[in-house]
């Protein structure tokens, strides 16, 4: 099929460097320097995509980000990277690419049947047909996206690594064309740290695809001369293949760094992409413009390209895209590519201009190089297929431009380069807060008042003339600079270049036809969407008048490409039809990121289970993993879960814990409770504010149990605080509440108390604790530790001494959370693994057992202690507990006064009670929903949950404990727990506890 | 990301920082006197201005101090910074 369309020379491509790729399967070579797109251009392969809704082919329209056709996925496996543009790609050697599109392929596509039904698919046409009824729309969603086909993410891990910078900068340069070149000259010879980026593989922007000389040299020469200056400045970064893809709040700009996937075989140890997170405190944005295409019959074909593109194709890459080219215009810009096709020896076959008079220095070169130029025409329609253009028809229009006046006929051709002026690219100023406002000249939107640190300059600004790009460059970068607060001279001499008058622009937003509207071939808006003119009219008619329900409506500017080409077009339509201004609508909101960012670049380092959360470990993890541990999680930390014994299950592993505990001796790490050590001389007055109980009169060397409050009187913690010393005291916490108790103290004392000289010291991973439990721990203490009397009267229940244990400096405190005679050894992190072993050898002929979470909470539910945040849920007070006693009434502390609001005094709030099944072996599932009867239909009231629930091995039954409606009075009747599978258990309510009620073997 | 200027530390970027909401709310020295109404204008209701808002912030990942800000809720820019018990800066108050 192909002839090839590389012109014999010109170009920066490296014509010595032959490389091999594939597209779609077939084999196809192309040079070092080319883009994927200009390879297939190179080619000839036209079509290279099949087009979203009706299947239409498609061929390559732009040269750069703008490109919505030419969308491929590279590489295969983990390398694999959809929906990327095969304009941005670069090639290499063995380079792999097929459309993401056009199934089973692209010169036969079956969905092209869709184009025959176009009439069945209007705007809003998903909507209104899929969307009801609902559940049946992820049975369509399936069929549209494989119809839609927008690339296939790969399946494997990411082997490659990504990573993320974070700097600061005076000038962040956006765009290294020659604005941005000279902004960087400018600012670095001021001495700005400066960086400058650009999305291309090399900087120079629009002077890559220039003729024109500057400063006495060729383009590329006066790029390479600034780049060098720049290289040989110390604080200056330059950054191609790096993308600025979104502008945030106060200056905080992301760049989106490429750095292999333009190589062969990157070396392994590079990293993939980067993000640089930058914090500019000016920031210039010399983003260029986007050729802005023209909408008419059957403007999507393959054949019809941007004017800027065929230049680019030519200048750049050495590939003529046609080989009889017709322009169709409405400005000067494109005479410029005419220009330079004529100089390079090639075939112009006509202008097409709306304009009936079009002057300016352009026109004229073209007029006396002999090509025709039909003024006051436009073309109505194409013809064409998969292979190209064969001929265009064209007519008069009137001065107005919506009128045909007569029909000229046709003119041959197989490339249609099309220009209807420019649009500034606009999206980072209006991500930094900034309203882009309508300009009649350019009839686009240029950058409005700046909101943050940033400056607009050159063809982003609506600065067209090379000349007054470099002028307003320089003066951006200077300017930039200085507001930085550097001193430096930043001056820079202007080069020179060639100036033409230009006539003015003469803006047409759609090409009439000379037909009813809608009839003739469709008009398309945006060509990755398929958003036609008649979409956007009967979207306006259907009464979506916004721009914004405009794009929910029709998708257009919905693509990967964000609508840059189709947005300006579609607003204008909108516009027209509602007998606006084009300014009146305004835009849609400019989001980041501007062209799309891998997952692998967003997620960098921060991959795999345990990033967000660190894992933490006692003192005594590994003696826990060398025994056999099973692991829970609790917060961040791991705990010992149980230790089942070669065979066991989990459940007879947690009754022998529970049985060896209560009958003899049990272990357990309890390490992971929050410590926090209050020190200062007025602690007990800040204790006595905290919870809800009395502090004033704690002796040195006891302990008390306190609840925390929030100010809305809901539990939020609770733990026990020991008086260490005259003002020295240490509050433990739940495992999990740890860190939010701390912060919340803190606040407190900084923001409310800030006269109270308390200090508060985290000191949770300071000690080793471990709790020796059961009615034989009396006597291992006494065997381990020969400096504390350990007898009931010299060491009472609830109070905590200092001593040596094993030879340990420790502090032991008499308290218990299983109802068990129990220690708990506080010792210096350090020596914990020593104590831990030091106590199991002590206990052998004890039988001494390590118990987990799961042992503990059965051994505390049989007592009806409660863990906070299992049974209270932060909607609990101390009253739904039945802990009214531990409110004192002769003081305020945090959330007091909430407990006698309305809603916390009523009768019938849920509380905390006791359950027992009426079959003794069935185990409630925590959260099973209870009712007074079992249902008879649903939805049925709910009186009530189970918050705890567990078999208890020393009672022989199952215990639960349970929070339900005006559950404390009615002690003796039953609830029904209707579970998900349709059981229904009946189970009575009692009181929340089950084993020693009279708390006697704590005590002894 | 926004930059926040911590009073204790200097500029510093916001993900060290947690926002503890609007600022300047004292906690009733006699909650037990005030009614219902009273109690919960003090536990509940807070401002949601468009524009200028007082607000306390504490630098979390930082010198865990806590601070007071004006931050415009439109336009997300601070004001200005002052440490707790520090007067308003005159041209701002309240
Ligand atoms: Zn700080």
């Amino acid at each position: 099929m192909s002839r090839s369309l590389r012109v014999a020379n010109g170009g920066s491509i490296r014509r010595t460097r032959l490389l091999s790729f594939s597209f779609n399967g077939t084999l196809y070579s192309g040079f070092e320097g080319d883009t994927l797109a200009s390879a297939l251009l190179a080619n000839n392969v036209r079509t290279v995509h099949r087009s979203f809704k009706y299947h239409r082919p498609r061929g390559v329209v732009g040269s750069g980000a703008e490109e919505p056709n030419s969308i491929v996925q590279v590489g295969s496996g983990s390398k694999a990277t959809p929906n990327l543009r095969a304009t941005q790609i670069e090639l290499y050697d063995g380079l792999t690419a097929r459309s993401v599109s056009g199934w089973p392929s692209l010169r036969v596509d079956l969905y092209a049947l869709n184009g025959l039904l176009g009439r069945l698919l209007p705007a809003g046409f998903y909507y209104k047909t899929f969307m009801r009824p609902r559940f049946l729309w992820s049975w369509y969603e399936h069929f549209i996206r494989k119809a839609a086909g927008l690339g296939q993410a790969p399946r494997e891990a990411d082997l490659d690594h990504y990573d993320k910078l974070n700097i600061h900068c005076d000038v962040l340069i956006v765009g290294g064309g020659p604005t941005g070149l000279m902004a960087a000259r400018a600012a670095g010879r001021a001495g700005a740290r400066v960086i400058m980026a650009d999305e291309q593989a090399e900087m120079g922007g629009s002077l890559l695809s220039s003729t024109a000389s500057i400063g006495g040299k060729k383009p590329g020469d006066w790029v390479e001369t600034v780049v060098s200056e720049l290289t040989r400045m110390p604080e200056v970064i330059l950054l191609p293949r790096s993308t600025v893809t979104g502008y945030y709040d106060h200056n905080f700009l992301v760049i989106n760094e490429r750095r292999t996937d333009h190589l062969e075989r990157p070396d392994p140890r590079l990293r993939r992409e980067r993000i640089w997170r930058v914090r500019a405190s000016q920031v210039v944005l010399a983003t260029g413009a986007i050729e802005r295409p023209l909408v008419f019959s059957n403007n999507d074909k393959p054949g019809v390209m941007l004017a800027s593109a065929v230049s680019t194709y030519l200048v750049r890459y050495g590939v003529l895209p046609g080989r009889k080219i017709v322009f169709f215009t409405n400005n000067d810009s494109a005479y410029q590519t005419v220009l330079q096709l004529v100089d390079a020896g090639m075939e112009v076959v006509a202008v097409v201009d709306v304009r009936s008079d079009p002057q300016g220095d352009l026109i004229q070169q073209v007029r006396s190089a002999g090509v025709p130029i039909f003024e006051g025409h436009v073309v109505v329609d194409v013809r064409g297929g998969t292979s190209g253009l064969r001929m265009v028809l064209i007519a008069r229009v009137n001065k107005t431009l919506d009128e045909i006046l007569s029909h000229k006929g046709e003119l041959r051709c197989d490339v249609l380069a099309v220009s209807g002026g420019w649009n500034p690219v606009v999206h980072l100023h209006a991500q930094s807060g900034g309203k882009p406002v309508f300009n009649e000249e350019c009839a686009s939107f240029l950058p409005g008042p700046s909101v943050q640190n940033e400056r607009s300059a050159g063809a982003g600004n609506g600065t067209f003339g090379l000349a007054d790009c470099l002028r307003e460059g320089a003066e951006a970068g200077r300017r930039a600079a200085q507001d930085a607060g550097l001193t430096g001279d930043g001056s820079v001499d202007i080069p020179k270049v060639e100036s033409h008058v230009e006539g003015s622009l003469h803006p047409i937003w759609v090409v009439p036809n000379g037909l009813a509207e809608g009839r003739g071939g469709k008009k398309f808006v945006d060509l990755q969407n398929d958003t036609t003119v008649a979409d956007i009219r009967l979207a306006a008619r259907e009464g979506y008048r916004s721009v914004e329900h405009l794009k929910r409506y029709t998708a257009l500017g919905f693509g990967t490409d964000q609508g840059k080409l189709g947005n300006i077009n579609g607003m204008a339509i909108l516009a027209d039809v509602l007998g606006q201004a084009p300014g009146k609508i305004g835009t849609t909101t400019f989001r980041p990121n501007y062209t799309p960012v891998t997952f692998g670049a967003i997620a960098g380092r921060e991959i795999g289970s345990t990033f967000f959360d660190p894992t933490r470990k006692t003192a005594v993890h590994q003696w826990h993993v060398e025994n056999g541990a099973e692991f829970e999680d609790v917060g961040q930390w791991k705990r010992p879960w149980y230790y089942p014994l070669p065979g066991e299950t989990m459940n007879e592993a947690v009754r022998r814990e529970c049985l060896a505990t209560r009958e003899s001796l049990g272990i357990l790490d309890a390490s992971t409770l929050g410590k926090i050590e209050i020190r200062g001389p007025d602690s007990a007055e800040f204790l006595n504010r905290i919870y809800t109980n009395s502090w004033l009169t704690l002796e040195i060397g006891r302990c008390r149990y306190g609840l925390m409050l929030g100010e809305d009187g809901m539990v939020m913690d609770d733990g026990v605080t020991s008086r260490i010393g005259e003002d020295h005291y240490l509050m433990t916490t739940t495992t999990g509440g740890a860190a939010h108790v701390l912060a919340w103290m803190e606040r407190w004392l900084q923001t409310e108390w800030p006269h109270l000289r308390v200090y508060l010291t985290s000191v949770t991973d300071h000690w080793f604790v471990t709790s020796v439990a059961g009615p034989n721990s009396r006597e291992i203490l006494t065997k381990l530790c020969t400096d504390i009397d350990f007898s009931a009267d010299a060491f009472p229940f609830m109070s905590v001494r200092a001593g040596t244990v094993a030879g340990i400096p420790a502090r032991v405190y008499r308290i218990s959370f299983s109802g068990e005679l129990a220690y708990e050894i506080n010792v210096s992190a350090n020596y914990g693994r020593s104590l831990w072993q030091a106590i199991m050898t002590a206990g052998q002929s004890l039988n001494i057992t390590p118990y987990g979470t799961e042992a503990m909470h059965v051994l505390r539910a049989e007592k009806g202690y409660i863990i906070v945040g299992q049974d209270t849920d932060g909607s609990v007070t101390p009253g739904d507990l039945g802990m009214d006693w531990i409110v004192s009434n002769g003081k305020d502390c945090i959330g007091k006064r909430s407990l006698s609001r309305q809603d916390t005094r009523r009768e019938n709030r849920k509380q905390l009670v006791g359950l027992t099944t009426v079959d003794p072996t069935l185990v409630l599932p925590e959260g099973a929903q209870l009712l007074n009867e079992p249902a008879k239909e649903f939805p049925a009231p709910m009186v009530g949950h189970v918050t705890s629930s567990y078999f208890s091995p020393s009672l022989r039954h199952s215990i639960a404990l349970a929070l339900v409606k005006g559950g404390r009075s009615r002690e003796g009747s039953m609830v029904y727990a209707q579970l998900i599978d349709g059981r229904v258990i009946p189970a009575t309510i009692g009181q929340p506890k089950f084993f020693d009620p009279e708390n006697q073997r704590q005590k002894v | 990301m926004l930059e926040i200027n911590c009073p204790w530390c200097g500029p510093r970027d916001q993900i060290e920082f947690s926002c503890g909401g609007e600022a300047h709310i004292v906690r009733p020295l006699e909650p037990e006197n005030l009614s219902d109404d009273d109690w919960a204008d003090y536990l509940f209701y807070r401002k949601n201005p468009e524009g200028r808002h007082h607000e306390q912030w504490c630098h979390t990942a930082g010198c865990r101090k806590w601070f007071n800000a004006i931050r415009n809720t439109v336009t997300y820019q601070f004001e200005t910074v002052y440490r707790i018990g520090e007067d308003l800066p005159e041209k701002t108050s309240r």
